[in-house]
This record gives structure tokens, C-alpha cells and sequence, in this order.
């Protein structure tokens, strides 16, 4: 499903050059549930911008779903986030004066608008919010504002669903219930990838792909990431 | 995204911020009202000039006594057209009809009605050449003329002045011109108030009559003659130059003592001088729609700037950028065009109430004013709406995300 290869992203920052990511390679294969973890700086977020296709690397190559997408211009990685890819974010990041339905309504429309209401209602009913299409985010808990950016998300039935600290901004018991939302997709057999720098979500899934500064490492145990105060 | 839906975004998103949108509509719908109003007063200018001109005959020469001097004004001798001249004039194979003016100031009275109206004496082409109709009674008559008969024709007006609002009756009637009694056998149709002269308010009589019982003169002050067609006129003219420069014994480099006026080079004349005008009017207007574009635009860069975030967000769930740009371009086409529609209606009520409220003149609003209002406004729109719409097309997605 990913393979990248190599990959490398330098930003300039006055004098100096910070590699955000010094050759990294990362495979995820189709249904598998990966967390990426690292402390913050670790280049976790750069290393999903470019998984995400909203960056590009510097070196290295990304095939996604078989396409190589590290040449693409910006229209074109525009319409492979479309399809392929399925964005959760901490801050859910909905329009604030559109309703659940009209939310998750947006990537199919920007697809091409077939049947968008109805896929989109289908899509809600499958978060469990088929009772709450027609309110406003501003109307909604925070658990139920992420799962209607889950069903944003997976509205165009992408291949990967790309989460980015989805449990963040919630409480504990939220968090759980949204990660179990996250598990029950990845049982129906899509690809989810977890954004963090919680082990306690990381635990959750299958696998996880530990960076620090820029490259990919072996996860600490937990002791040792106690005594580096990164981590849990 | 398909178009409609993108036009019920820009609608919803011009009304979550009513008050900004107004204003910003605000400076289109000053402009474009003011472009419709600017356009209906020189259309209208134009209707009632050409309106007065066509009145007086477009197939018409007059000829005046008089040297066309220098800075235009005229000099020399006055009293050299003759009534000769206006039948030599005739004999130019183009010419319809050829008729000889006088003209005064007379005091009408009728037992105790009095009215002080003007004089014309003619020939019985003049009514063909004048576009005058005879509505009661009769024209004058060539037999009127040859006899210096002491009859006469009069306006509607000077017959209401004289026998009252039911004129009719007064036909027939003895009316004292300067005290001299002549016989009313015709009424015209009225031809409306022309601003400089009230065609319907005079006295018209043979010219032999006029010239020697009334003014006492053996000169005529002007000549009218028409063409059997328009495009002849200035064939005729210069027929006419070479006819009346022979009488007058002009040769060689001498000066003509008349002059010639073509009321088809009037007309152009007034034309022109109507296009500048209205280009002129439209241009100042047109400068405050431009203003108000730059309203728009300035509105949609704070919009853009505002919605940051909103962007980021619609890019990473697939917006491509021509989509972006597709939905700003489209919400200050949406503000700039119904500001303008807005603008046009004020405009079309505007030009009604000033032309209902009174009677000098009126404003025309012509339809292709009020398409190119529109299209302009709404070009308007995508010239100053272009610019922030690219902003935001062209905006990283991760910047934008992480743009509180």
C-alpha cells in the first residue's frame, strides 16, 4: 500500500539546516494498523504531510497504492489525497458553518459529485451519527465532531485513513471510543495510520514506527522513554 | 465540484458576513446606479434633441441673408434674398418644394382676448417642408398668396388663448393682427413645446401679406427647401450656392451674402456632440464602479485571509487549486453582479421619478445600458476578485492548517 523510500525533507531555518527527515523508509501494507510515535521535533508530522501527499520530499520515492506520487504536481497530489486518503486531525478541522452532512459531503463533491448526499449519509451511519446529520460542529460533543471527520474521512472510501493525534483533544473515555472506531475500521479492512506521541494509542495498534530526530529508530521500552521524558 | 453547488457556497458565505458584503456591494451598487443614471440622461438629451430636430424637418436647407463672417458671425447686407431667389431655387431638379419665410412679433385679439405670439408668413410648401399638419379648416393656398389674401392659420395654443380651451368655433372667426382683420381658416396640429420656440403657439399668413401689410419689408430673412431625398442635400446646396451667387452678381473671389444651413449636418452635429456626452458621463461613472471594485477586492482578501484555515482544510480533503479559486472568483462574481443588479434597479426607479417629477426632460434608460452595467459589473468582479481568489488557491495546505 506505502512504500517509501529513503525519504528526506530539509528545511532552511536562518543559517542552519534541519533535517525534518534524514532518510527514512517506511512500508505499510493494505489493512494494517501502523502508529507513527516520536516526540515532538521527531519529524512525525513532516514524515505524515508526505504520506498524506500534502508535501513533498526533498530525495527518496513514495508509491502510494502503486503510483509513484513523489513526481506529482500539486493538482494531482490534490486529487490522490482525494482518493486515497482519508484525513483525521486533532482539531477535527471541520467547517464550522456547514452541518455533518454537508462536511462530509465536501471530498466527494470535490470528486466529482456523484451521489454525494447519499454517500455521505451513508458514511455517518457508519460513525453512528445518522441521528445528528443536520446539526452544526458547534452542536456537537467533541467525540462526535471526530467521528463526523472520520466519516469525512472515509467518504470516498479511501485506501488509508491518516490520523494526526486524533484523541488529542479529547478525554480519556472519548479517545477510547474513537479508537475503537479506528479498530473497527481497520477490522473491516482498511489501512489506518495513527499520528502520536502516546504510547497509550500506539498500544492500540499493530505495529508502530518510532522516529526520533528525523530517522527512523527501534521503539524505547517504556522505562527508557520515562528516563528520556519523551514518550508516555 | 459542480457550479451550482459552488454558486449556493458563495451565497452562504456572502451571508455569514451580511453587513461586510453589503458594504462592500455598496461601492458596485453606487457605481452602477450611477452609470444607469449618467447613460439615461444623455440617452434621454439625445431622444428630445433629435426629437426637436426631426420636428423642424431633416430634409431641409435653410438659407439666411448674411455673410458668414469670421468666428461665425455674420455681417453685410441683410436684405438681399428676394422672393426671386427662393423661385430660381425651384428650378434645381432635386428640390420638393421651396418656401420663403418672414417672420415677427404680432399682438393677436379676438373682442377682449389678447395674446402676444409671433408671425410667420410662408407659402402653402411650407407645411409639407415643416412637417406641419393643418388639423381644423384648411392650409393657406397659392391663391392666398397671389392675392395677399388677409387670412391666416393659427396654433393650437394661440387658439386657446383666443377663443378658449373649445377652439373649434374660433374657424372662420375675424382675429386683428396689429389691428388688421384676417380670417382664421386653419388650426394645426399640435407639435409640442420645443424648449427654444413653440411651434404651436404662432400666427401664420401668406408671406406677400406679411411682408408688405405687416412688417413692411421687400426681402425675405430666410429660405427653406427641401430635398426629394435626404442624400441629395448636398448636391442642392451646391446648386444652390452657384444660383444664388449669380444673382447676387458674387464672382470671383467675393464672399457669399447668404449662408446655408443643412439641418442633416445639424443633426450629425448634435449626435456627435450626444456621444461625447454620454461617453463622457459614463466614463466619470464608470470610475466609481472601478472604486467600487476595489471594494471587493479589498473585502476579499480579508475573506481569504479570514478563511485561511478553511482553505487548508478544503485542500486536504482533495480541493484542487482551480477549485479554490473557482469558489472565491465566484463569490466576488456573485457580490460584484448583484450589486449590480441591485445598482441597476436603483438606477431604472431613479430615472422614472426624476422623469415623473417633472416635464423639461427625461431620462431614457436603454436596455443595452443596463446589459453592459451588468457585464461589467460582473467583469468588475473577476478583475478585482482574480487576484485574492489566486491568493488562496496558491496557499501551502500546511501553512494553512496550522493558521489559527
Amino acid at each position: 500500500m506505502i512504500r517509501a523510500e529513503h525519504l528526506r525533507k530539509f528545511y532552511e531555518l536562518g543559517e542552519t539546516t534541519v533535517h525534518a527527515l534524514d532518510d527514512v523508509s517506511v512500508r505499510i501494507a493494505a489493512g494494517e494498523m501502523v502508529a507513527i510515535r516520536g516526540p515532538s521535533g521527531s519529524g512525525k508530522s513532516t514524515l505524515m504531510n508526505i504520506l498524506g501527499c500534502l508535501d513533498r520530499p526533498d530525495a527518496g520515492t513514495y508509491e502510494l497504492a502503486g503510483e509513484d506520487v513523489s513526481t506529482l504536481d500539486v493538482d494531482e497530489l490534490a486529487e490522490v489525497r482525494n482518493r486515497h486518503v482519508g484525513f483525521i486531525f486533532q482539531t477535527f478541522n471541520l467547517l464550522p458553518r456547514l452541518t455533518a452532512l454537508e462536511n462530509v459531503e465536501l471530498p466527494i463533491q470535490y470528486a466529482g459529485g456523484y451521489r454525494a448526499r447519499q454517500r455521505a449519509r451513508q458514511s455517518l451511519e457508519l460513525v453512528g451519527l445518522g441521528d445528528r446529520m443536520r446539526h452544526q460542529p458547534n452542536q456537537l460533543s467533541g467525540g462526535q465532531r471526530q467521528r463526523v471527520a472520520i466519516a469525512r474521512a472515509m467518504a470516498n472510501d479511501p485506501g488509508i485513513l491518516l490520523a494526526d493525534e486524533p484523541t488529542g483533544n479529547l478525554d480519556s473515555r472519548t479517545g477510547e471510543e474513537v479508537l475503537q472506531l479506528f479498530k473497527s475500521l481497520h477490522c473491516q479492512g482498511r489501512t489506518v495510520i495513527i499520528v502520536t506521541h502516546d504510547s497509550a494509542v500506539s498500544r492500540h495498534c499493530q505495529r508502530e514506527i518510532y522516529l526520533r530526530d528525523g530517522q527512523v529508530v527501534a521503539a524505547p521500552s517504556p522505562e527508557a522513554a520515562v528516563l528520556m521524558g519523551g514518550g508516555a | 465540484m459542480m457550479f451550482l453547488t459552488i454558486i449556493k457556497v458563495a451565497l452562504k458565505s456572502l451571508a455569514a458576513n451580511k453587513l461586510r458584503s453589503v458594504l462592500a456591494m455598496l461601492g458596485i451598487i453606487i457605481g452602477v446606479w450611477s452609470v444607469i443614471c449618467a447613460l439615461a440622461l444623455a440617452a434621454g438629451a439625445h431622444d428630445s434633441i433629435l426629437k426637436q430636430i426631426s420636428a423642424l424637418g431633416t430634409n431641409v436647407l435653410m438659407i439666411m441673408p448674411g455673410e458668414r463672417g469670421s468666428r461665425g458671425v455674420m455681417s453685410g447686407n441683410w436684405q438681399n434674398l428676394k422672393i426671386e431667389d427662393a423661385s430660381a431655387l425651384l428650378k434645381i431638379t432635386q428640390v420638393s418644394h421651396v418656401a420663403p419665410v418672414v417672420r415677427g412679433s404680432v399682438q393677436a385679439r379676438y373682442f377682449n382676448k389678447n395674446t402676444h405670439t409671433s408671425l410667420l408668413g410662408t407659402s402653402a410648401t411650407y407645411f409639407a417642408l415643416r412637417n406641419f399638419k393643418v388639423q381644423y379648416g384648411r392650409s393657406l393656398s397659392d391663391a392666398d398668396c397671389d392675392a395677399a389674401a388677409r387670412v391666416a392659420i393659427i396654433g393650437p395654443t394661440t387658439a386657446k388663448n383666443l377663443f378658449g380651451a373649445e377652439f373649434t368655433w374660433g374657424l372662420d372667426q375675424l382675429v386683428e393682427v396689429n389691428g388688421v382683420a384676417y380670417r382664421i381658416i386653419g388650426i394645426l396640429l399640435a407639435k409640442g413645446d420645443q424648449g427654444w420656440f413653440n411651434p404651436d403657439d404662432q400666427v401664420i399668413i401668406p408671406f406677400s401679406t406679411a411682408m408688405h401689410q405687416v412688417l413692411g419689408i421687400t426681402y425675405l430673412q430666410e429660405i427653406d427647401v427641401s430635398a426629394q431625398d435626404e442624400s441629395r442635400l448636398t448636391e442642392i446646396e451646391q446648386k444652390a450656392t452657384v444660383i444664388l451667387r449669380r444673382r447676387h452678381h458674387l464672382f470671383g473671389d467675393a464672399v457669399d451674402d447668404f449662408n446655408i444651413h443643412n439641418m442633416a449636418d445639424v443633426l450629425d452635429t448634435a449626435s456627435t456632440i450626444n456621444k461625447v456626452l454620454s461617453g463622457l458621463l459614463g466614463g466619470i461613472a464608470g470610475i466609481s464602479l472601478l472604486v467600487g471594485g476595489i471594494g471587493v477586492m479589498n473585502i476579499m482578501l480579508v475573506t481569504v485571509a479570514e478563511r485561511t484555515r478553511e482553505i487548508g482544510i478544503r485542500k486536504a480533503i482533495g480541493a484542487r487549486q482551480r477549485d479554490i479559486l473557482r469558489q472565491f472568483l465566484i463569490e466576488s462574481v456573485v457580490m460584484a453582479a448583484t450589486g449590480g443588479i441591485v445598482g441597476v434597479a436603483l438606477g431604472i426607479a431613479t430615472a422614472k421619478a426624476i422623469t415623473a417629477a417633472q416635464s423639461t426632460f427625461a431620462l431614457v434608460v436603454r436596455p443595452w445600458s443596463v446589459v453592459l452595467a451588468i457585464v461589467f459589473s460582473a467583469g468588475v468582479g473577476i478583475f478585482f476578485g482574480y487576484y485574492p481568489a489566486r491568493r488562496a488557491a496558491k496557499l501551502d495546505p500546511i501553512e494553512a492548517l496550522r493558521y489559527e
